[in-house]
């Protein structure tokens, strides 16, 4: 089975994060991290991998040249190989565009099983897998908590807002799952120096033929317009219980009627 | 006018408040038309909801599959539209991904988690919050129709009751590759506590509870004030109640009137789902808990001696 894991840079989510009001694009530079949703991904790509002899998974992700960081991760985690899309073109790309981007990527080799974190910690869309779905005509499994492949059919239980659906499918599917999926594997000592051996195919955007009229911020689909930081909190009032700490919270609850 | 098309929810067979939402959004931008998977017999009920307009899809097995029949119906209603300006998405994992396929297939924008949505001169202007509301950032639709998913408690009102005529519309999957539903594990009745992402009033517990078994103290102070329950990722993690209570960065975001952090210190994973609220009130024994940071009213202090105390005085107020 040929398998491939989407993986992103992000802010690390324990730093303070930023949005450049110039760029109106995320801070990037500072403490990027594979982002934690992925490596789960990683992980249940993985396991699917190891049921199935045979099978080869590729670590995908389109982002500057700082990516090839999380590929590695990846690859040290046990990805075969991987494929980096890079080019200062794609920069500020929307969901509409990664989803683009990604499916010219992946389209020609044919992949059987496509697996993805359901929602980045940056951007929060969350609708990347589901665009991809449309894109390259796969059944479309998301937001999986669980996943077993066997034979040709995939099975999982979809999160919803109200509980789960069991649901099925036939490869060739696209898979995202949710952080419940299973813990990340640490990658060991003879897997970070394989590595570095494992090959990286760099695509540009020539080599996905996307026309360069369709991409980057340029021409993306949803334009910002203002990026406005929060105002910081107004400090409030801290006390310390002296056995009526209850009582004057209420009193604080009338007096701003919400009680 | 425009036509601005919604995508309807059902709960229990009837429109869900989202979708009455929904309608009075699009009545801000254009003429609301609704668009459902499943039988005419709600078009009445949209129609009082603002619909001018009720597409409806009729698909055999619709509902034992996933998301493409609302995107085949989607897809099949701004056809039928003509002249559509806007199609406006829920929030559910569900509709939120029948938006992004949507906008896939006719070449659309997307516009994800948006808090606001205003008339503009070149279309919808859509108000997002960016990590968990540390930046509100505003946007347009660069080219194409946007599809835009609106978070509950986005707007307020409701659209002028409407005629709610009913288009039929033929809607097929065929041409894609499926994945079919073969059991649904929901709560079949709606809880008594409200919806956590659209509560007016949130109570959360962190670790500081200490156990599943304490952690009721959250549920017990929540039904006090009619609030949903939150919980921190590492009340979670520990087991001290289910997953979909999980506020904060990989969990729910929320921005109540009035939000209680009880015995969570207030990591910035937390923060970033709930520190939109309008009012926020934390109590946790440990001074230097970054919770504080952002209280408006803070109490250092035992939540097992603090919380009853504020339900016993609540309880008098009300008496």
């Amino acid at each position: 089975m040929k398998i491939a894991v989407l993986v992103k840079e992000v802010p690390d989510t324990w730093g303070d994060r930023a949005i450049d009001p110039g760029t109106k694009r995320v801070v990037r530079g500072k403490d990027m991290v594979i982002d934690e949703i992925n490596e789960k991904a990683v992980e249940a790509a993985l396991l699917v991998k190891e049921a199935s002899p045979g099978s080869e998974l590729t670590v995908v992700t389109m982002g500057p040249k700082s990516s090839l960081d999380v590929l590695r991760k990846a690859l040290a985690m046990g990805a075969d190989n991987a494929i980096h899309v890079v080019d200062d073109q794609l920069a500020g790309s929307d969901a509409v565009q990664t989803s683009a981007a990604l499916a010219a990527a992946l389209a020609p080799r044919g992949f059987d099983l496509v697996v993805a974190g359901n929602e980045s910690t940056d951007g929060r869309t969350a609708a990347v897998p589901a665009m991809l779905s449309e894109r390259l005509g796969l059944a479309q499994l998301t937001f999986l908590r669980t996943l077993n492949v066997t034979g040709s059919e995939v099975r999982g239980e979809r999160m919803t807002d109200g509980g789960h659906v069991d649901v099925v499918a036939s490869l060739p599917a696209l898979v995202s799952v949710t952080e419940q999926i299973a813990e990340a594997r640490y990658p060991n000592f003879k897997g970070l120096m394989a590595a570095k051996k494992k090959p990286v195919d760099t695509l540009s955007l020539a080599d996905l033929a996307l026309p360069s009229g369709d991409t980057g911020a340029a021409n993306s689909w949803s334009v910002v317009d203002t990026v406005i930081p929060r105002p910081p909190r107004e400090g409030g009032t801290i006390i310390t219980d002296d056995g009526t700490a209850g009582t004057q919270l209420a009193d604080f609850l009338a007096t701003a009627k919400l009680i | 006018m425009s036509q601005v098309l919604v995508l309807v929810e059902l709960v229990g067979g009837a429109p869900s408040a989202a979708t009455a939402e929904l309608l009075a959004a699009a009545a801000l931008l254009g003429d609301p038309a609704a668009v459902l998977v499943g039988s005419a017999d709600v078009a009445p009920e949209l129609g009082r909801l603002g619909a001018k307009t009720v597409f409806v899809a009729t698909l055999d097995g619709a509902e034992g599959l996933l998301v493409t029949p609302q995107v085949a119906a989607l897809e099949a209603a701004v056809a039928a539209g003509g002249d559509v300006s806007a199609v406006l998405v829920g929030s559910s994992i569900d509709a939120r991904e029948a938006g992004a396929r949507l906008a896939i297939r006719i070449d659309a924008a997307y516009q994800g988690d948006v808090v606001g949505i205003t008339a503009g001169a070149a279309g919808p202007v859509v108000t997002q919050q960016a990590f968990g509301g540390s930046f509100t950032v505003t946007a347009v639709a660069g080219r194409g129709i946007p599809v835009i998913s609106l978070r509950p408690h986005s707007i307020s009102g409701a659209a002028p009751a409407a005629a709610g005529q009913v288009v039929e519309l033929d809607i097929s999957t065929d041409s894609v590759r499926s994945t079919r539903i073969v059991a649904r594990h929901e709560q079949a009745e709606v809880s008594a506590r409200p919806d956590l992402k659209a509560a007016d009033i949130v109570v959360s517990g962190g670790r500081g509870l200490g156990s599943r078994e304490k952690f009721v103290l959250v549920e017990q102070l929540a039904d006090v004030f009619g609030a949903a329950v939150g919980a921190s990722r590492a009340a979670v993690d520990a087991g001290y109640t289910e997953h979909n209570s999980q506020v904060g960065q990989t969990g729910v975001t929320v921005s109540p009137n009035l939000y209680i952090a009880l015995g969570i210190s207030g990591a910035i994973q937390h923060r970033a789902g709930m520190q939109s609220a309008k009012t926020i009130v934390a109590i946790n024994k440990d001074s230097s808990a970054p919770i504080f940071d952002i209280a408006d009213f803070g109490i250092v202090g035992d939540v097992f001696t603090v919380v009853p105390q504020l339900i016993e005085a609540v309880k008098a107020r009300r008496a």
